[in-house]
């Protein structure tokens, strides 16, 4: 039986638990003539938990340890001059291929004697251990309903025991979060670790040669492995799509909060808004295919050589991408500073625009420099529009006319095709990622600090 | 000497008179530039959306044969399609049916096509020429016919109007998405082809007609004008139904705990704030998230949507945890007042007064949430989903390719002049899949919004 069709098998045994349940305690109330502690329906979500929460422990646990205990079983009883005479990893390989095998799919070679007659033993007790694993869950399953039916009486309190477990559900659920974060930070820092046993750190985080293609060659060397480039490549492009993201959006929050008529309003925002929902991919493609040749035939004609593909295309439309992100944060922050100041600067006499620019704009810095900061954050972090528009030049120099390669575009590079979690070209993708994650992790925090404190002073 | 009182007065009123000219240029510049910039905003909207409609909408239509074909019972030898027999069992006449099927592929069908050809362009086809004559059409379009053929065998001996795709180069050439004066050398067909396809042109036999190869195909390499997105849509169609089953219960029910249970303490601090981070940290450290743990440690497939139904839940979680907190903030503390007044526990009111009002909410989040995650590309292409697929995915565990990814490839296949319209159809496609779930969310804000 498969997992799938044991859950829902599972979870019909529950729905069955809760009409029982439910009957059950409606028969207690009108056996013994009394009110009972709870609702009829608590009492029939209390068995269906009772019935389906135990199985399903067994369940997980089951899935997660029978395997393991699998392999020990097969390794066993495998000659032991066949086992002697492999290394750890060959021995996981051998496991692979038996446990394909196992389950009738095919592997490259067809399989030796030997793993044939492992898999064979190994089906055997995939057998033993599947029957197992659905009469253990029956009989938990049985018990658990039998029980709680049993127990059910005017005096148990159903009611605050469903009420329990909903609410520990709900707290695991708000967790996963916190295990997001931990399967970040654990995975990128465990492949990190691994990386820097072949670079050391001071190479990856001070070399300013990106070359990881060297060892190709068949030499000793391992390539070269040096951030700065594509640190650089990457604070390029994102200057560039600030130093056009920021005016644009900073004036379009102004104009739509103090400014705009409600109609303009209601038109030029969700417009505006449109903007933040398109994918990235396509922003990539509206690069690739009308800014850069836009760029590169405007270059031919005032004389400067700039490529189709260049830090200037994609921080270009990369700037354009983090317009609506910017304004509508910054839009937030200005509507909240509170009308009072604004009042009292118009009535000394001040014009519209010098009360913006003198009192409400002071009064909301530190909200729109967090906004700035989150944008930023967002610009080193995007991938597909460099992918596609920066070029993957991987060098330093000082023009944006040029291609270059930044982080984000490097991971891709890195890590697709084969996945090799072993060689130094594959792992300094984690190096990468992680790094990314602590700068932008940086001014996230420092954004959202700033933020909470601008709220804070206005609340 | 010294000015009267009057005179001061006057004279501060000429300064302020001259310096409120110029402070009302200054505001009407100031108020031009925000109108600027709002007006920049919407242009390049404005011509975003044009380039690509431009680029893709031609290419929903492709040139077609419309010809008339003559299926030659000398070259289609085949016995009678089977039909199965009574008292035959379902497994002896899958045998028998297979067994046709395979006949049915060894005939050449090719030949069928080329004899069509032939007498359309009224000339003799020398064997050398036969390379230039197969490229009229697209390769694929052989088994098309085939499958024709095994669909309805009665066509045997008949001629019978065909719709056939041209090639994607033909296709190119017709529309004038190359340059017709480029020199033999640089051209993708060769002069004898051109000729062909602008004489089959004029006959009206090749027609720009509107082709649904690229919604029901899957993507082909060998055949690039019957390349789809069918493959494409199907993994996306997985991922999303992940996507929506993990992230939504989930997001609502952390938010509903962080919102309406948690205790103030450190440790509920540190979930916010740990929830806001995720929500800005950049996708594609989701992807290596994907690759490290899902794929390295669990030994999930590569490529698979199951995977990048996983990674996008995760990432799309921030976004509707921070949706749903902001619409359940928004109920007034009455509505909970009221219910627990009246004798509802915590969880009944949370349940079955708080909730209710805040699905609206809720729903748009979620929504958008989900449309964000239709869109993204960067992480799947860590998880090794921009391996070349041709075929449909049925389970979610086997390889496939998503709609922003298939964008990715087409846009990098060297056959440019082709897949520049072929990939802005296929952005359209996503973009009006986003669209209207956008526009879903704002229907649902609009209708269902309460103001208190």
């Amino acid at each position: 039986m498969t997992n799938l069709a044991l859950i829902a098998t599972l979870l019909m045994i529950m729905a069955l638990a809760y009409h029982l349940g439910l009957t059950r305690s409606r028969a207690v109330a009108a056996e013994h003539d009394v009110r009972m502690h709870s609702r009829p329906g608590y009492y029939g979500a209390l068995v269906a938990l009772w019935c389906g929460l135990p199985a399903l422990a067994l369940f997980l646990l089951w899935s997660f340890l029978a395997p393991q205990l699998i392999d020990m079983l097969v390794i066993q009883q495998l000659p032991a001059d066949l086992v002697a005479g492999m290394s750890d990893r060959e021995l996981a390989t051998f496991l692979r291929r038996v446990t394909a095998l196992a389950n009738e799919r095919s592997v490259s070679g067809g399989g030796s004697s030997e793993e044939l007659a492992a898999a064979a033993h190994m089906a055997r007790l995939q057998t033993f251990e599947n029957l197992s694993l659905v009469a253990l869950m029956a009989v938990f399953a049985v018990a658990g309903l039998v029980y709680a039916r049993r127990n059910i009486s005017p005096h148990w309190r159903a009611r605050n025991q469903v009420e329990l477990v909903i609410t520990i559900a709900l707290a695991a659920s708000s967790g996963i979060a916190i295990f997001t974060t931990v399967g970040i930070v654990l995975s990128m820092l465990g492949e990190t670790l691994k990386f820097f046993t072949f670079i050391s750190p001071a190479e990856f985080f001070l070399g300013t040669t990106w070359n990881p293609r060297f060892s190709t060659s068949g030499t000793d060397a391992q390539g070269e492995f040096g951030l700065l480039p594509l640190l650089w490549g990457t604070m390029m492009v994102s200057a560039i799509a600030l130093l056009i993201a920021i005016p644009v959006g900073l004036m379009t929050a102004i104009y739509m909060a103090e400014y705009a008529p409600p109609w303009l309003r209601n038109v030029a925002k969700p417009i505006i808004e449109i903007l933040a929902g398109i994918p990235t991919i396509v922003y990539g493609f509206f690069a690739l295919i009308v800014i850069g040749p836009f760029l590169s035939s405007f270059g031919d004609l005032i004389g400067i050589n700039i490529r189709t593909t260049s830090a200037l295309t994609a921080g270009l439309v990369m700037g354009i991408m983090i317009i609506p992100f910017v304004s509508s944060l910054s839009d937030d922050i200005i509507t909240q500073v509170p009308k009072s100041l604004r009042d009292g600067a118009l009535g000394l006499g001040a014009t519209k625009s010098e009360t913006i620019r003198q009192v409400v704009l002071p009064a909301a810095l530190p909200g729109i420099v967090g906004a700035f900061l989150l944008a930023a954050s967002r610009a080193i972090g995007e991938t597909m529009i460099v992918v596609l528009a920066a070029g993957n030049n991987p060098v330093l120099h000082a023009n944006p006319f040029e291609a270059v390669s930044t982080i984000t575009v490097t991971i891709v590079n890195q890590l697709t095709g084969d996945m090799d979690f072993a060689s130094p070209q594959s792992l300094v993708a984690f190096a990468l990622g992680l790094t990314l994650f602590v700068i932008t992790l940086g001014l996230n925090v420092i954004a959202l600090v700033v933020v909470r404190k601008f709220r804070q002073q206005y609340e | 000497m010294s000015m009267t009182i009057e005179q001061r007065r006057q004279h501060r009123l000429m300064t302020i008179e001259k310096s409120l000219a110029k402070r009302h240029r200054k505001e009407n510049r100031f108020r031009r530039l925000g109108l600027a910039a709002v007006m920049t905003g919407m242009t390049l909207v404005a011509i975003l959306f044009v380039s690509i409609l431009m680029r893709g909408v031609p290419a929903f239509w492709q040139a077609t044969f419309f010809m008339d074909l003559y299926f030659d019972p000398e070259v289609i030898q085949l016995e009678e399609k089977p039909e199965r027999a009574s008292g035959e069992s379902q497994s002896e006449f899958n045998e028998r049916f297979s067994a046709w099927q395979t006949q049915a592929g060894l005939v050449n069908w090719q030949s069928l096509i080329d004899r069509a050809l032939e007498d359309k362009l009224d000339e003799d086809i020398e064997p050398s020429q036969l390379r230039d004559l197969r490229a009229l059409l697209a390769s694929n379009e052989r088994f098309t016919l085939r499958n024709k053929f095994m669909d309805d065998p009665s066509v045997l001996g008949q001629t019978v109007e065909v719709k056939m795709l041209a090639s994607a180069n033909v296709d190119v050439w017709i529309k004038g998405n190359i340059n017709r004066d480029l020199a033999d050398a640089r051209q993708q067909l060769s002069a004898q082809t051109r000729a062909w396809a602008d004489q089959l042109y004029d006959e009206g036999i090749i027609r720009n007609a509107f082709s649904t190869a690229l919604f029901l195909n899957m993507d082909s390499r060998s055949s690039p004008a019957s390349a789809g997105l069918a493959g494409a849509f199907m993994g996306s169609l997985f991922m999303m139904i992940i996507v929506i089953m993990l992230s939504v219960p989930l997001g609502v029910a952390s938010a509903v705990y962080l919102e309406e249970f948690a205790p103030k303490n450190r440790l509920t601090d540190i979930i916010e704030i740990n929830i806001n981070n995720l929500a800005a940290v950049p996708s594609i450290v989701f992807g290596l998230l994907g690759a490290s743990i899902f794929i390295g440690y669990l030994g999930l497939p590569l490529s698979a949507p199951i995977v990048g139904g996983l990674v996008l839940t995760l990432m799309t979680l921030p976004t509707i945890i921070i949706a749903t907190r902001a619409s359940l903030r928004s109920i007034p503390a009455s509505i909970r007042q009221a219910a627990l007044g009246i004798g509802a526990s915590k969880v009944q009111t949370v349940f079955h007064h708080v909730l209710p009002i805040a699905l609206p909410g809720i729903l748009t989040g979620s929504i958008l949430g989900v449309a964000q995650a239709l869109g993204e590309t960067a992480p799947l292409l860590l998880i090794g989903m921009n391996a070349f697929v041709a075929n449909v995915p049925s389970t979610p565990f086997e390889q496939s390719a998503a709609l922003p990814v298939q964008i990715y490839l087409w846009q990098g296949n060297e056959l440019r002049n082709f897949f520049e319209a072929r990939t802005s159809a296929a952005i359209i496609v996503l973009l009006a899949l986003m669209l209207s779930l956008n526009a879903l969310a704002i229907w649902l804000r609009k209708k269902f919004e309460t103001r208190w």
